[in-house]
């Protein structure tokens, strides 16, 4: 395995790193309210990923938005903010209503399609979407368009057979698609000694003889800068990447889970004292991107927005029950 | 006139619409020299190796990169080198094919083609032979064809090709050099439309596939004989099924002999004839019967045993003389 730890960028604009920031806050608000939603009996199901806001904002970041093909999974909240799905929208899912840009109200909630921004349809079976990503990225090859294809995953995605056999796919016609597992450690309850005798998932990369990259996932200027090399050389034509973001979730698996069955509450607290968001910001102060004030004013503003949203999206029409017999073929054949 | 056989049919459907559509890819194992049933003969040399695609041994991800790829502006047709093989596969047939539309709220189509040669009667055993038409065309979201002719599966294999929702095409092995027609035009066929094949006042027969075959020479043979006039639907598609075609064919003489080579419980059978007795009771002057292979998990390699399973001309003449005479 061939590990990236390429220098930070020196000099990467304030501008970039605002948003990212931004959208960080914005994602974990979100989530947040989402789960609050959810206990408040106003939403029936909730699942996020506070905790993995680094990885999932960094890595969108290194995407050409509109132009890459992107495949979310149900924890990506940050991913879809980075690409521009408003809080609005995300809470249109939420609550099931006829706007929905995802699916009209009929998936579970964060279950992502977007086609104007290329984030395609998922279900809810894990690892299902691998060999998707794999046959977008054939047909971008097959056309010579300069598309790269990102597939996301936790690290339980990596026991499927879809796994393998979409990395097996992949490499023998070296496609441009970078295959970015959010390692948080759980694959609901199961630990990674449960999942897997190797130590990293980038060591399974050795298996398709390919590069496999393990970057901090907490780290949102790592992160960003180990998905962009890997999504370029991707565009270069060098073929499949595995990237692994290694990240720790900080709320259960989804509303209906208790985490407290299955980990330490010292190991949560070892891992809120690592908050992506408390780093970056920390970062943020200490290189004088933003001020105390600014961000005091920022978090506000972001709380304020989401609940603007909540308020918005909750009132909005419900689909009309009928509509559960459309879309099953194409209504123009 | 041309003669061609039904796999002559399927592979000149592939090529033609190959010829026609540069997005057209086709997919599967041993694909590239030509298919273990030949299907896909000198595509290679014809189209290349980036269209003409070999995969790995692995049908999960043939139907799952074949989404992927139609997903991005291509056509595959995926072929399931048997149909007894198709089980892997059917997480992405049902979870993600069947639903790419309707989850995505109309928003994403998802338009492949999966070839699966299907049957007995040719000494394939359990794993060669299974018929899983049943099980697919249960799942809204699928179109499920089964040809009976050389024509037809001409016909649907390029209606399926240009349909903008998945297609499960199953071709009978069996038929493949068994039938032969002159074929010279192109006719075409439309998905979800059923065939009158003949026209008779004492039964209806429906069936499908190589059975359908079979039943309408069991009608003929009757027929020569002055024994039965049957009428003969061929259901061509079995999802969406024509039910105004089968409600029709009922209604005609009152009593109707359902006949296919998969299993009786839950086959194509009980939904055509649950169809008949909700809408067209009042037409019926005989319990619907069903003649189909028994309840056993596959078919076996002993040739008595297979024979002793399979419905064949001789018992579907035998049932529909016993139909008649009720």
């Amino acid at each position: 395995m061939v590990r990236v730890n390429e220098p930070r960028p020196r000099a990467a604009p304030d501008k970039l790193h605002r948003a990212m920031y931004r959208e960080m806050l914005v994602s974990r608000e979100l989530s947040d309210r989402m789960f609050a939603l959810n206990r408040q009996g106003r939403a029936a199901f909730a699942v996020t990923g506070q905790g993995h806001e680094a990885a999932q904002v960094g890595s969108a970041h290194a995407l050409r938005r509109g132009t890459d093909w992107v495949l979310p999974y149900y924890r990506d909240v940050g991913v879809m903010i980075a690409l521009g799905m408003s809080p609005r929208d995300i809470l249109l899912g939420l609550f099931a209503k006829a706007d929905d840009p995802n699916s009209g109200g009929r998936q579970m909630p964060c279950h992502w399609s977007w086609p104007e921004a290329r984030v395609v349809t998922r279900s809810s079976v894990i690892a299902a979407n691998l060999p998707h990503a794999a046959g977008i990225a054939y047909a971008s090859k097959l056309r010579g368009s300069k598309e790269v294809t990102v597939a996301y995953f936790g690290e339980g995605a990596t026991s499927e057979g879809d796994f393998h056999e979409a990395l097996n796919f992949a490499t023998i016609h070296r496609l441009p698609v970078v295959f970015f597992c959010e390692n948080n450690g759980y694959a609901i309850s199961e630990s990674t000694g449960k999942q897997m005798s190797v130590r990293h998932v980038a060591d399974r990369a050795k298996g398709y003889d390919i590069i496999g990259s393990t970057v901090d996932g907490n780290d949102v200027l790592a992160v960003y800068q180990t998905a962009r090399w890997n999504i370029e050389e991707c565009r270069r034509g060098r073929g499949p990447k595995l990237v692994e973001a290694k990240t720790y979730r900080l709320v259960p698996h989804t509303s209906s889970d208790d985490d407290r069955r299955y980990r330490t509450r010292a190991e949560l607290e070892e891992w809120i004292k690592r908050d992506p968001i408390d780093r970056f910001r920390k970062h943020l102060l200490e290189e004088g991107v933003i001020t105390e004030d600014e961000d005091t004013a920022l978090r506000a503003q972001v709380k304020g927005d989401i609940e603007e949203a909540v308020q918005s999206a909750e009132g909005a029409a419900d689909p009309r029950p009928e509509d559960a017999l459309r879309h099953v073929f194409a209504e123009d054949a | 006139m041309t003669e061609k056989t039904y796999i002559d049919a399927i592979h000149d459907a592939l090529w033609e619409e190959m010829e026609q559509r540069d997005a057209m890819i086709v997919l599967g194992e041993d694909i590239q020299e030509g298919g273990v049933f030949r299907a896909t003969d000198g595509l290679l040399a014809r189209f290349g190796p980036a269209r003409v695609l070999d995969t790995p041994l692995a049908e999960s991800s043939i139907v799952g990169v074949a989404i992927g790829m139609a997903t991005n502006g291509c056509l595959p047709v995926a072929e399931i080198q048997f149909a007894d093989f198709a089980y892997p596969a059917f997480n992405q047939l049902i979870s993600e094919a069947a639903k790419w539309r309707y989850r995505s709220d109309g928003g994403y189509g998802c338009p492949i083609v999966v070839r699966m040669p299907y049957g007995a009667g040719i000494r394939g055993a359990l794993y060669h032979s299974q018929s899983i038409e049943a099980l697919l065309a249960h799942v809204p979201g699928l179109k499920v064809v089964a040809p009976s002719s050389p024509a037809d599966a001409k016909a649907l294999l390029k209606a399926a090709i240009a349909d903008p929702d998945p297609v499960v095409y199953f071709e009978h092995k069996k038929a493949y050099r068994m039938l032969k027609e002159d074929l010279d035009g192109d006719a075409p066929v439309r998905i979800g439309a059923a065939a009158l094949r003949r026209t008779g006042d004492d039964i209806t027969v429906i069936s499908y596939g190589l059975m359908a075959h079979e039943c309408l020479e069991a009608a003929r043979e009757l027929a020569a004989d002055r024994a039965v006039d049957a009428t003969v639907l061929d259901l061509r598609t079995l999802a969406p099924l024509d039910r105004g075609a089968i409600l029709d064919a009922a209604r005609r003489t009152g009593k109707v002999l359902i006949v296919h080579e998969d299993n009786l419980t839950g086959g194509i059978g009980a939904e055509v004839a649950a169809l008949i007795a909700e809408h067209a009771f009042d037409a019926l002057d005989a319990p619907i019967r069903r003649l189909a292979s028994p309840d056993v998990p596959a078919m076996p390699f002993n040739a008595g045993m297979e024979e002793y399973c399979l419905p064949s001309r001789e018992k579907i003449a035998q049932a529909m003389r016993e139909l008649a005479a009720y």
